[in-house]
């Protein structure tokens, strides 16, 4: 601990922009860094955040009491449309993203992504993916059809208007980002390791988005052939969901759940690795059963394909349909209840340090598990039958997705913060917003179990008095203000510990992984040279801790050359962005013409070189 | 951390017992079963629910254990570096391995006895969802009736659901689980297209509710009904009042099949000759060919045929008005015929001074004054 | 296009290139897209409610013809990447076209043949049929075309002397991309045409 603390005073003077490094505008607009992306992505997730958070507030002030109506139906349907459709893809995805941005090649030992350009090209597909699906309710003309947009909900016919518009379109625009960041994970993970970094030596985070960013790449091409389809049903008259023609509407919620049930798998797997680094690090214990663990998470990500007709039990399957389906999700229980145990056995025996991002973690193995079996009870088709599309349903899907892969995720920020900032989260905030977040949640959330269960439809505007559920939903109304103040709270801490949190150390948490051998915040090429690792907790065995350090805080003369900064990914990801805007208009040759620019920005990028001339690159 | 977690599991099952405790009706309550189809779910969910109680319980007594028993002292030694445990692994893998096993079994043998067809003695009920209500179709009577479904206690019962729209789904919590309305697909000539079915038997009779439980627009939430379990006399009553249609005096009036001037019917209904009041026959006459609401709707016995809107046939019997959003009554019909989008946006129904323009069509408005506003909504809760 | 990108270190785990592995992944993703179309193409097997109907439009013969033009292009793409590796620059340009030109024929012929489809009234709206149709192979031939533009880049960098030998991986990945929409034609003329 000693030898890490003074390397820490050595280096306690860097701050985000390390001397030398430019930090204007420009330099942003144009960087190819994997760790400013990062906290773009983070940033820019935020601020969706609280977009998303602010719908979900009116949508709670709206079902305070029975009958009520403060805004008209329409709005309301936007409005929870656009808070599913915004949690999803403008925060919890892009929020993982991040993480996977700034830690992967820091836990592997690279100095970048695979293909850094690729990279920005992502974040500001995703950037303006998220500003144009946002930027329907300027034109009040906003996403109202849910997020699972139903056909025949979707078609021309009961959705003229722009409204689907936006939301197909938007929703494409953002899968392109998706799937280039997949490919980008893959690539850096398979091929950029440290010398000795073997795939079973990898951080858990770093192989949960290995898992994820295959889930990425195989699950986004299905809705975007779904959106296709859709699009041409509704521009160009096409009769894939129109009932009247043959078409089938279930067709699409088969597409949709194809794709969404891997998703729900996209959006937890991510948080689960992040606890798998936490836990071991505040319990001092190395995992308990890595390889299981491992294993678990790859079995979670295939069997995760085999269960997506589970959102639908009451579209009319059959019985021999729907029995296949509760045993492939009965059984994709098992790996899940496999890693809560592994967790648990880590702590047990362990000395545990109940920091803030441990008591994330430990608060979502508390709350998850509720979450994960309210979904064996609706694994179950029967019981599905009566809570399927109800506020049971709700409650058990924010359980899973706040509880597990948000919670997962703010774990990650109090535990790497000191490393992107070079200081500490302040740790009483930490604590005022775990405990804002834990009360708040659990009276927003825990109640909407029994509305869903004393009848309450999910995706209602008002609900009528005779059904005697006000009382829940004045609790979770409560619960959502107190939860909207935890994360305020969590933004006042960010903003003011980035200025004057305590100086941390590289390695604060006494953790084992690479990212922490390195000064914090790294440099901007990571690391000086490369570092050869022999064990899964290379900074935990004094002789490997050593032998690292020594490479990995190593002032150097000469700065490896990294790749240049280019403008052309801010560029082609807004002709990316204005070309599919311009299918809106639904006119063939305007829609070819939008391709024009997407190709000449193409063009200049591949000509662009990608690392300074010369630099035998 | 540790006082507040020991405090809150107990809490949460204090809560749970707390707010499912009796004294308040749930009338849509799923976990309150009145058939045997709902049965079977309870039951179910009943097994599941204690399954996971007792998973829950055993991670949250193990994470509390592990919360106040390997909290960190600050002389604590490096702890032991323990990497695993096959036996363990082998533990909590086949430990929940056979919960799943406990529970998939019951949960496929009640997917299979749920989806059986029901006897040959059942009813069959047709019924379509449509933007924002019920049609109840009873081949075997030749009933079609509008948001309020009539069924016999005991009687089994097949309902073959269909859509004319978007996707709705047939949600009465008591009687059982839901399942959806889809539209009906289109097939080549000579084949069947498929339905979706729902087949149970209500055991109880009462007054249930209902709603659409699959989002379908603007005014899903308003999309409500309800299910009138009838003892069999009084269910055979009521098939018998469809027969004896109401109808029968309005078709001696009706102007267009007699010839006779509307005028004399209210006339003779001022004089005490037909037993009914004038404000009736008023709102007979500006229903049926003032306002053109039979292009729409139908009343049996009437030319009143339209099957685009709600059967209005026995109005007057109906407890809810609009698919089961108010009370029916005289005067929220008044309101409901004066501006139906006022409590149903996007309602396939104009008032009386505006033209309904949406998905389903055009139609011009009503301009029905107050007093005939009035009349109409006296005529039809005169349909008993 | 650009080059092997790995920053600050040339060598991989795998001891493949960073832009082969990437471009790989990408086929992956691919073969869920088309995986999609065709399976719906599939689906809607049969529901169309109005011709005309696949086994009355359909001439084999003449996609037989222009699938074996694209199988044939595969063959030209092997060539011109094996002449780039040789530094056959003018050889290797030679083939690239002869990738084009047959890719156009392709085209061409498809096209004739959507022509001759949408004068038997099989059109986008008519029916399930037309829809999954029109848009699983649009799809496909987006990716011809765009094929063919790729190529025609690479034949005009080689012609600037800017793909040397030690670069032809270039040639070698849009290679991959020239035979997997060659492989997936193969499966949507199997499936699509052959299969009745």
């Amino acid at each position: 601990m000693s030898s890490v603390a003074t390397a820490g005073e050595k280096t306690a003077g860097h701050t985000l922009g390390h001397e030398g490094e430019d930090t204007g505008l420009w330099s942003w607009i144009t960087t190819v860094d994997h760790k400013r992306i990062a906290i773009m992505y983070f940033v820019t997730a935020t601020v969706f955040f609280f977009i998303g958070g602010i719908k979900a507030m009116i949508i709670r002030v709206q079902l305070w009491n029975p009958e009520q109506s403060l805004i008209s139906p329409e709005l309301y349907n936007q409005l929870f449309t656009m808070h599913g459709t915004t949690m999803i893809f403008l925060v919890a995805m892009p929020m993982a993203v991040a993480f996977f941005n700034y830690l992967v090649p820091l836990q592997i030992g690279a100095r970048d992504v695979a293909f850094p350009r690729l990279n920005a090209l992502s974040y500001w597909i995703f950037l303006f993916g998220g500003i144009y699906l946002t930027s329907s309710f300027l034109f009040q003309a906003a996403p109202h059809a849910a997020w699972t947009g139903y056909a025949t909900l979707t078609s021309a016919q009961y959705s003229p208007g722009f409204n689907t518009d936006f939301w197909f379109i938007g929703l494409s625009i953002l899968g392109i980002a998706s799937i280039a960041g997949g490919v980008n994970f893959i690539t850096t993970i398979v091929n950029m390791r440290a010398p000795g970094m073997k795939m079973m030596r990898m951080p858990l985070f770093t192989w949960m988005t290995f898992v994820t960013s295959f889930l990425l790449i195989t699950a986004i091409p299905i809705i975007s052939v779904a959106l296709i389809f859709l699009g041409f049903d509704r521009l160009f008259g096409a009769v894939f969901f129109d009932p009247s023609m043959g078409g089938d509407p279930v067709l699409w919620q088969h597409l949709f759940w194809l794709f969404g049930h891997p998703e729900v798998y996209i959006l937890i797997l991510p948080a689960f690795g992040v606890i798998s680094d936490v836990i071991p690090t505040f319990s001092r214990k190395p995992l308990f059963g890595y390889p299981i663990v491992v294993y678990a998470g790859i079995l979670i990500g295939f069997i995760g394909w085999g269960v997506w007709s589970h959102h639908m039990f009451t579209v009319g399957l059959g019985p021999i349909a729907d029995s296949f389906f509760v045993a492939a999700t009965m059984i994709i229980a098992i790996p899940t209840g496999v890693k809560i145990f592994n967790w648990i056995a880590t702590m047990w025996g362990g000395s545990v340090r109940f920091t803030t991002a441990m008591l994330f973690s430990v608060g979502l193995l508390a709350v998850f598990t509720v979450g994960g079996l309210s979904g064996i009870m609706h694994a179950s088709a029967p019981v599905n039958l009566q809570q399927h599309d109800t506020y049971f349903v709700v409650a058990h899907f924010h359980y899973v997705i706040v509880g597990g892969a948000m919670m997962g995720l703010w774990a990650g920020l109090y535990y790497w913060f000191p490393k992107v900032s070079g200081r500490f989260l302040n740790e009483t905030l930490g604590k005022w917003h775990f405990w804002t977040t834990m009360v708040g949640f659990n009276l927003t959330f825990f109640p909407m179990h029994f509305s869903g269960l004393f009848g309450m439809p999910r995706r209602i505007y008002t609900y009528s008095a005779d059904l005697n559920v006000d009382i829940y939903n004045q609790l979770a109304t409560i619960g959502a203000f107190i939860f909207a103040i935890s994360a305020v709270i969590m933004v006042w801490n960010i903003v003011k510990s980035w200025r004057s949190g305590e100086r941390a150390g590289p390695n604060p948490w006494d953790a084992p992984h690479l990212e922490w051998s390195i000064p914090s915040p790294p440099h901007h090429y990571n690391f000086p040279e490369l570092p050869t690792v022999q064990s899964r907790e290379p900074l935990w065995n004094d002789g490997e801790r050593e032998s690292i350090q020594a490479v990995t805080m190593k002032e150097v003369e000469t700065e490896p050359v990294m790749p240049n900064p280019s403008f052309w990914p801010i560029v082609l990801a807004f002709s990316i962005t204005l070309s599919w805007a311009l299918v809106m208009t639904g006119i063939w040759w305007v829609i070819a013409l939008g391709i024009i620019p997407v190709f000449v920005s193409t063009l200049m990028w591949a000509l662009e070189p990608a690392f300074p001339e010369g630099s035998g690159h | 951390m540790r006082a507040t977690l020991l405090r809150y599991s107990p809490g949460l099952l204090l809560l749970t017992l707390v707010l499912s405790g009796c004294g308040v009706e749930y009338p849509q309550s799923s976990i309150s079963p009145h058939s045997d189809f709902a049965h079977i779910i309870h039951g179910l969910y009943t097994t599941i629910f204690w399954w996971t109680m007792l998973i829950l319980a055993v991670v949250w007594v193990l994470l509390t254990w592990v919360i106040i028993k390997y909290r960190a002292k600050p002389d604590d030694p490096k702890p032991k570096q323990i990497r695993g445990h096959l036996g363990l692994e082998i533990g909590w893998t086949v430990g929940p391995a056979i919960i799943v096993v406990l529970i998939a079994i019951p949960t496929i043998q009640a997917v299979f006895a749920t989806q059986q067809p029901v006897s040959e003695d059942a009813m069959l009920v047709e019924v379509t969802g449509e933007r924002f209500w019920w049609e109840f179709h009873y081949p075997e009577y030749g009933i079609t009736t509008a948001n309020e479904l009539w069924l016999e206690k005991d009687r089994p019962v097949n309902l073959r659901l269909a859509s004319s729209d978007v996707i709705h789904s047939f949600w009465v919590p008591k009687l059982g689980g839901k399942r959806d309305l889809n539209p009906t697909v289109a097939v080549r000539e000579g084949e069947e297209p498929s339905y979706n079915w729902l087949f149970f038997t209500p055991e109880v009779a009462g007054h249930f509710y209902g709603q659409c439980a699959e989002f379908c627009g603007e005014s899903h939430a308003f999309m409500l009904m309800r299910v009138n379990v009838a003892e069999p006399d009084d269910f055979a009553a009521w098939t018998e009042s469809w027969q004896a249609s109401p109808g029968a005096l309005a078709e001696v009036q009706d102007p267009d099949e007699e010839g006779r001037d509307a005028g004399l019917a209210i006339q003779a209904a001022q004089d005490g000759e037909i037993d009914e009041t004038p404000l009736v026959a008023e709102g007979r006459e500006a229903f049926l060919n003032q306002a053109t609401c039979g292009a729409c709707h139908a009343i049996e016995g009437t030319h009143a045929q339209g099957d685009r809107g709600p059967n209005l046939t026995l109005f007057g019997t109906r407890r809810t008005l609009a698919a089961g959003i108010m009370e029916n009554n005289q005067e929220n019909l008044v309101e409901w015929i004066r501006d139906p989008w006022r409590f149903k946006p996007a309602a396939a129904m104009p008032g009386t001074d505006y033209d309904m323009e949406g998905t389903a069509g055009f139609w011009p408005a009503t301009a029905l004054s107050d007093e005939q506003l009035e009349a109409v909504a006296a005529y039809l809760l005169s349909l008993k | 296009m650009a080059q092997a990108a790995v920053a600050g270190e040339h060598a991989t785990n795998t001891g493949i290139s960073n832009w082969k592995v990437g471009f790989w992944t990408f086929l992956a993703s691919e073969c869920l897209f088309f995986g999609t179309l065709i399976s719906t193409y599939m689906v809607y097997k049969g529901t169309a409610l109005v011709g005309p109907y696949p086994e009355e439009i359909f001439s084999v013969i003449t996609t037989t013809v222009s699938t074996t033009v694209l199988l044939f292009s595969s063959l030209a793409m092997v060539l011109a990447l094996d002449q780039v590796q040789k530094a056959n620059k003018k050889a290797a340009i030679g083939w690239l076209f002869a990738v084009i030109a047959m890719g156009g024929i392709f085209l061409v012929m498809e096209f004739q043949s959507y022509l001759k489809y949408i004068d038997y009234g099989l059109t986008l709206t008519s029916s399930t049929f037309g829809s999954s149709y029109y848009v699983l192979t649009g799809t496909h031939k987006v990716h011809v075309l765009f094929g063919m533009i790729w190529m025609g880049i690479l034949a005009w960098r080689l012609h600037k002397d800017r793909i040397p030998p030690a670069k032809s991986e270039q040639v070698e990945i849009a290679g991959l991309y020239w035979h997997f929409v060659d492989i997936i034609w193969i499966v949507i003329f199997t499936l699509v045409y052959l299969i009745p």
